[in-house]
C-alpha cells in the first residue's frame, strides 16, 4: 500500500517549501512576536495603570481580540485595515494593503492581547516593594518600570512568553485564508497541483511537530536555568 | 533647624484610620526612634514622609519642601533621603555593584567611573567591598541589609528613613546591622528610625517617639522615656519587650 505514495515529490519540492513557505512562518513569528510583546508589554502597563480610563481602554481591547477566533480577526483585519489607512491617511480609495502587510498587522495585534496578559502576570508577581525601593531612590515610573520591573518580569514569564510563541507559531498556518504561501500554504499548493495530499500534509504534520516539540523542549530547560535566586 | 516636620498628618485606608492626626519634628542631626506595637501605624507614618504612602489630611515637609505642594519635584525629594526596608528591596536582577550605581547614574545624573568609585567606597565602609561582583541573593540577610544601606548613602541623602531594619533579620545578623546605623548616627546624620531595638535607642537615639492605634502618645526625649513614660500604654510596651 505504501508503494502507491510517491514521497519523492517532498524531495523535489523542499526548495520551495522552506524557502518560501518557512521563511514566511518564520517571519511573521518572529516579528509578531517582537511586536506583540512590546505593544503587549505597554497594554499590561496600561491595564494595571491606576489612570482608570487606560486600563478600560486597555482591558476592553484585550477582552475583545481574547473572545474572538483568529480566523475571524484575520479576515476582519484584511477587509478593514484598507478602509483604515483611507480613514488615516485621508485617501480617496482603500489604501491597497495586501494580504502580507495585512497578515502582520493582524498576528501583531492579536498576539499583543495574549502577550499582554502574560506581561501584566509579570509585573503582578514583583513585590510592591520592589518598587518602592525604586521611587525611594528618586527614580521616576518610567525609569523604574525599565530598570526594575520590567527586567524582572520578562524574565519570570520568558518561558510562559516563549510557549505563547510556539503557539503563535502554529497558528501562523491559518493565513491560508488570505491564499498567502506560507509553510502549510505551500505544501497544499503542492499537494493540489501533483494530487499528493497525504504525503505534503503528512510531511507538514512533521515538520510543525519536530519543530513545536524541540522549541518547547528547550523552553523547559531554559525555565530550569532562569529561576532567580532571591 | 527642623528637617522632617510632620503636621497634623491623618490617613485613612477606606474606613480605617491608620494615621490620626500625628506631628512631631525631627531636627538636623537629629536621631529619633520611632516604636510601638504593631499594627500602630509607625510604618506607615515613615513611609508618608518620602511620599511613598499618600496620606488625606496634614503636611509634611522635608528640608523645608513640602510634599502636598504641586510644584515639589517629588522623585527629586525622594532621591536626597535615604530608605532602608525591612525586606531590604534589592534588585535581584543586578549585581551589588549596580544596585548601587543605579540611582547615581540615572538620578544623578553621575558618570559611570564617579559613581563606581563611591559605590566601592561605601561598600568597603559597610565592610563589602569583596561581595560588589556578586548578586543579592548569593548574600546573607545581615550582608544584604548592609548593601541597601550603602544603596541608600549612595545617594548623598540629608536624612535617613529606616523601616523597621533588622525585622526580618536572624538573631545573630542584627548587630552587623545596627553597627553600621550606630556609625551613621555618630556622624551626625538625621535618622528616622522605625524599631523594637531598644539597645540602640538607648545608645543613639535622641528622641523617642511611641505610637499606638494610629497617634503618637509619647514624643520625648529618650532619658525620659527609658526613665518614666507618661502613658500607661508605653509602660506595659517597654515592660514586655525589655524584659527579653
Amino acid at each position: 500500500m505504501l508503494g502507491e505514495f510517491d514521497f519523492d515529490v517532498i524531495w523535489r519540492s523542499l526548495p520551495y517549501l522552506f524557502k518560501q513557505g518557512m521563511t514566511f512562518t518564520l517571519t511573521i513569528t518572529f516579528t509578531a512576536m517582537g511586536a506583540g510583546i512590546v505593544l503587549g508589554t505597554l497594554l499590561a502597563m496600561m491595564r494595571l495603570s491606576s489612570f482608570k480610563p487606560l486600563a478600560m481602554i486597555a482591558g476592553g481591547y484585550v477582552n475583545l481580540i481574547r473572545s474572538l477566533p483568529l480566523v475571524l480577526v484575520i479576515f476582519w483585519f484584511y477587509f478593514l485595515v484598507p478602509w483604515i489607512g483611507q480613514w488615516i491617511t485621508g485617501a480617496e480609495r482603500p489604501v491597497l494593503v495586501g494580504p502580507y502587510l495585512s497578515s502582520f498587522i493582524t498576528f501583531t495585534l492579536f498576539e499583543a492581547a495574549f502577550y499582554c496578559e502574560i506581561m501584566r502576570a509579570g509585573i503582578q508577581s514583583i513585590p510592591r516593594g520592589q518598587v518602592a525601593a525604586g521611587y525611594a531612590l528618586g527614580l521616576n515610573y518610567w525609569q523604574t518600570m525599565g530598570t526594575i520591573v520590567l527586567p524582572q518580569a520578562f524574565r519570570n514569564m520568558l518561558p510562559v512568553l516563549l510557549t505563547q510563541t510556539i503557539i503563535l507559531f502554529q497558528d501562523t498556518s491559518l493565513v491560508y485564508v488570505l491564499s498567502i504561501s506560507d509553510f502549510l500554504g505551500a505544501a497544499a499548493k503542492i499537494a493540489q497541483r501533483d494530487s499528493r495530499l497525504v504525503e505534503m500534509y503528512l510531511f507538514a504534520a512533521l515538520v510543525y511537530f519536530v519543530l513545536s516539540y524541540t522549541a518547547s523542549h528547550y523552553v523547559k530547560r531554559l525555565q530550569a536555568r532562569l529561576a532567580i535566586v532571591r | 533647624m527642623a528637617m522632617i516636620e510632620i503636621r497634623n498628618v491623618s490617613k485613612w485606608y477606606g474606613e480605617f484610620n491608620v494615621l490620626k492626626d500625628c506631628s512631631t519634628t525631627v531636627d538636623k542631626g537629629q536621631v529619633v526612634v520611632v516604636c510601638g506595637p504593631s499594627g500602630s501605624g509607625k510604618s506607615t507614618l515613615i513611609k508618608c514622609v518620602n511620599a511613598l504612602e499618600p496620606f488625606q489630611q496634614g503636611d509634611i515637609t522635608v528640608n523645608g519642601q513640602s510634599l502636598c505642594d504641586p510644584a515639589t519635584n517629588l522623585p527629586k525629594l525622594r532621591a536626597h533621603i535615604g530608605m532602608v526596608f525591612q525586606n531590604f528591596e534589592l534588585f535581584p536582577h543586578m549585581r551589588v555593584l549596580d544596585n548601587l550605581n543605579l540611582g547615581q547614574t540615572k538620578v544623578l545624573k553621575r558618570d559611570r567611573a564617579t559613581a563606581r568609585d563611591r559605590s566601592l567606597e561605601l561598600l568597603k565602609r559597610v565592610g563589602l567591598e569583596a561581595h560588589a561582583q556578586k548578586y543579592p541573593g548569593e548574600l546573607s540577610g545581615g550582608q544584604q541589609q548592609r548593601v541597601a544601606i550603602a544603596r541608600a548613602l549612595a545617594m548623598d541623602p540629608i536624612a535617613m528613613l529606616f523601616d523597621e531594619p533588622t525585622s526580618a533579620l536572624d538573631p545573630e545578623m542584627i548587630n552587623e546591622v545596627l553597627d553600621v546605623m550606630v556609625a551613621l548616627a555618630k556622624e551626625g546624620m538625621t535618622m528616622m528610625v522605625v524599631t523594637h531595638e531598644m539597645g540602640f535607642a538607648r545608645q543613639v537615639a535622641h528622641r523617642v517617639i511611641f505610637m499606638d492605634e494610629g497617634s503618637i502618645v509619647e514624643d520625648t526625649s529618650k532619658e525620659e522615656f527609658f526613665g518614666s513614660p507618661r502613658s500607661e500604654r508605653a509602660q506595659q510596651f517597654l515592660s514586655k519587650i525589655l524584659h527579653h
